[in-house]
């Protein structure tokens, strides 16, 4: 009994580790069905009760762990507001699509300390139903016709002290773009709502 | 100064909010400043009074009296010539003539002066200062203002050079289901004067499985078994079967003369048939894999084997191997001699083309290539030299390239490049017609005439339901015949002379000629 009521308590670091496992598959995923790293770069990985798309390539690995192992300290301070993965061509730079994560905290968290309630298997189900439109999205979303690069944009409070290795950019946004809101999830600490901008084609 | 009066006025229509400085003037005030204005501005008699000046002088008054729109007067209405019209000046002429009174000088001083500082901010009112904000926080986000937006400052790795997306390959050929093929006074028959079936051809894209000979014999592999087809008659012979279950033939070719067919084999052998008799006359081993390319230069037999070399055969002489080519590091599926028989060009699964110099008769085994080519991004099979223009070649390029590819082979660079938007699977030349045939896989699985050296499309011939695997023309050049991995066999009347023209074109010929040549025809006729 004493079990199953731990498990079903998400703590701030639980939830953190959660949405931060959910940011690199989800970013992951994003790379590999829109075809900006070789198919062959990326190998089967069995998460969520789905078949997910993991680099394997080490440099790109690393890139990926800095900034997400960044971004976990900020959800745990709960000072992010958003992660966006921007699309954009490698030559002009002209962005193509963007994909926004927004990050909705619950900071009372910060003062009371306790846990919420809900399963991890409910949280589980949740992310899975936003990995999978992520899939899915290829179907509807523009085929990239030159070859494109990425970029993770976050997101945070006016006030964070920003680390060396960050520096301020801008919101690259999408000329005339079309939005397709994706589901959410939500630890009920944090609440992740997901979103695709991609360019209107004419 | 009167430059300044516009600016002035704007500044003052501007700010609402300030106080009104004056309301609009009177009219024989504003006459009169017009007039002092031009007087004083410009050495220019002010006998004309326009009163459409007024106009863009003041803002604040928008009556015109000129464009007479309101209706308020009626003279106007009842007069045929407004003042405005002015017909006496020539209106209708082919020259500008600047006319200094009706000029903006004012205006067109204001504009070049305010150039660049337009959103001076002092200069915005209040709903405008807001309609901006709102502006901005669309644009930006609506939280911009309480949001920082950071990036890690080391970017993510890019891509590996020349890679493509996948995605691109699969949907971009089908973008243009439509040919943009281009009208031509030729006639091409859009659908194939006969299908043949070709049960058990091999679907390999490496492997050359169709020849047509000079004797108008098409030899075709079909799996383990090797049929002549007959152009003329229509007859159909078995001429070989390989023993073993597992074998099959990988690439056939015809000596020029027709009467021997070479063949490679899946075991590495290289065979000499006389077919004829429908004998073997020669087995010459040594490839260490399959040989999927063969090609002829005189009694040099060049064949490519999946281990990358190629071999050179004399197959006059009991010792036939008497050359080997390293040049490529994977499958050999290209392999074609220059109608010269100065060139060899090779192409290969390592995406590398090779041209190689002729060492006829002399012991030669080991060679480099003159050129190698790498521009290609897949397997090169299509290979072919134009009859017309020595040393040119056009090669073309597997599903990841997907161009043809025109090359100089006397300077080793590439002329020319068309993006065909589809798998490259045979090219050939056309003997008549300055064009040229290649033929494709997904998404159409077509035949695209090309004109050379335009490269525009002449004609695009449908109808395989799978991707095209091997051409091989008619000897006289008329009919293409396309092997599909669909297992068909389509003959296409695709370079057919008309028969006028090159009885005209012979008559020509031959009249140029001596008396040689005439008697020969009249022994024809």
């Amino acid at each position: 009994m004493a079990a199953t009521a731990t498990q079903n308590a998400i703590t701030l670091k639980g939830s953190t580790e959660i949405v931060s496992e959910f940011f690199s598959f989800g970013i992951n995923s994003i790379l590999y069905q829109r075809g900006i790293y070789p198919p062959e770069t990326f190998t089967r990985q069995q998460k969520y009760g789905l078949t997910l798309l993991v680099t394997t390539d080490d440099a790109l690995k690393n890139y990926l762990n800095e900034v997400i192992s960044q971004v976990k300290e900020w959800l745990q301070q709960m000072t992010v507001k958003k992660l966006v993965v921007v699309i954009k061509d490698i030559d002009t730079k002209e962005v193509f699509e963007r994909w926004q994560f927004d990050v909705e905290c619950d900071k009372s968290v910060l003062s009371d300390g306790k846990p919420r309630e809900k399963s991890e298997k409910e949280i589980n189900k949740e992310i899975c139903s936003v990995l999978r439109q992520i899939t899915a999205s290829v179907t509807f979303l523009p085929l990239l016709e030159s070859a494109c690069a990425f970029d993770l944009l976050v997101y945070t409070d006016k006030d964070l002290e920003v680390p060396d290795s960050w520096g301020e950019d801008g919101p690259q946004f999408i000329a005339n773009s079309e939005e397709v809101r994706l589901r959410s999830f939500t630890t009920l600490l944090h609440k992740v709502d997901a979103m695709v901008a991609y360019k209107k084609t004419d | 100064m009167s430059q300044f009066n516009f600016e002035n006025e704007l500044n003052s229509v501007l700010r609402m909010d300030a106080p009104m400085s004056k309301g609009p003037s009177i009219r024989w005030q504003r006459k009169e400043e017009c007039n002092a204005s031009v007087n004083s501005s410009l050495n220019i008699s002010t006998a004309s009074k326009t009163p459409m000046k007024n106009v863009n002088r003041s803002v604040n008054n928008p009556k015109t009296p000129s464009t007479g729109s309101g209706s308020k007067t009626p003279k106007s209405q009842g007069k045929s010539k407004t003042p405005a019209k002015a017909p006496k000046t020539p209106s209708g002429g082919d020259r500008f003539i600047p006319n200094r009174n009706a000029t903006q000088f004012d205006l067109g001083h204001f504009k070049i002066m305010n150039d660049g500082k337009g959103d001076n901010p002092e200069l915005l009112s209040p709903s405008q200062k807001e309609f901006q904000k709102v502006m901005s926080e669309n644009l930006n986000g609506a939280d911009i203002m309480s949001n920082k937006i950071i990036s890690y400052k080391n970017k993510a790795p890019s891509a590996p050079e020349g890679y493509q997306n996948n995605l691109r390959v699969l949907y971009s050929s089908c973008k243009s289901p439509v040919s943009t093929a281009k009208k031509t006074t030729r006639n091409i028959p859009q659908f194939p004067e006969r299908i043949l079936d070709a049960p058990d051809i091999v679907d390999d894209y490496y492997l050359n499985l169709l020849d047509w000979s000079v004797t108008n014999q098409l030899a075709v592999c079909l799996g383990g078994s090797v049929y002549l087809w007959n152009a003329e008659s229509g007859d159909i012979n078995q001429l070989m079967q390989v023993e073993s279950q597992e074998d099959y033939i990988g690439a056939v070719s015809w000596v020029k003369e027709g009467n021997y067919l070479a063949l490679g084999t899946s075991s590495g052998e290289v065979q000499l048939w006389d077919v004829t008799a429908g004998k073997r006359l020669r087995n010459m081993p040594g490839h260490a894999s399959r040989v999927g390319s063969l090609a002829w230069n005189s009694y040099i037999l060049s064949s490519g084997s999946r281990s990358g070399s190629i071999h050179h055969h004399d197959v006059r002489v009991a010792n036939h191997h008497i050359g080997t080519l390293n040049g490529h590091t994977q499958e050999v599926c290209g392999l074609q001699w220059s109608p010269d028989g100065r060139h060899l060009a090779s192409g290969g699964n390592d995406n590398v083309l090779n041209i190689w110099p002729a060492h006829i008769g002399s012991l030669v085994s080991e060679t480099s290539p003159i050129y190698t080519f790498t521009q290609h991004q897949a397997a090169v099979k299509a290979l072919a030299w134009c009859p017309w223009q020595p040393n040119l070649l056009a090669s073309g390029g597997g599903t990841a390239d997907r161009h043809i590819r025109f090359w100089n082979c006397s300077t080793g660079t590439c002329a020319q490049s068309v993006d065909t938007k589809s798998q490259v699977c045979a090219l050939l030349w056309s003997k008549d017609y300055k064009e040229l045939i290649s033929s494709h896989g997904f998404a159409l699985n077509q035949l695209t005439i090309w004109k050379y050296p335009s490269l525009t499309k002449v004609s695009e011939l449908t109808g395989h339901t799978a991707r095209v695997l091997h051409m091989a023309m008619s000897p006289d050049g008329s009919t293409v015949v396309s092997a599909g991995a669909d297992e068909t066999l389509r003959l296409w009347k695709c370079f057919a002379v008309d028969d006028d023209k090159k009885k005209k074109q012979q008559q020509k010929s031959s009249s140029k000629d001596s008396s040689r040549v005439l008697s020969m025809t009249s022994k024809i006729r």
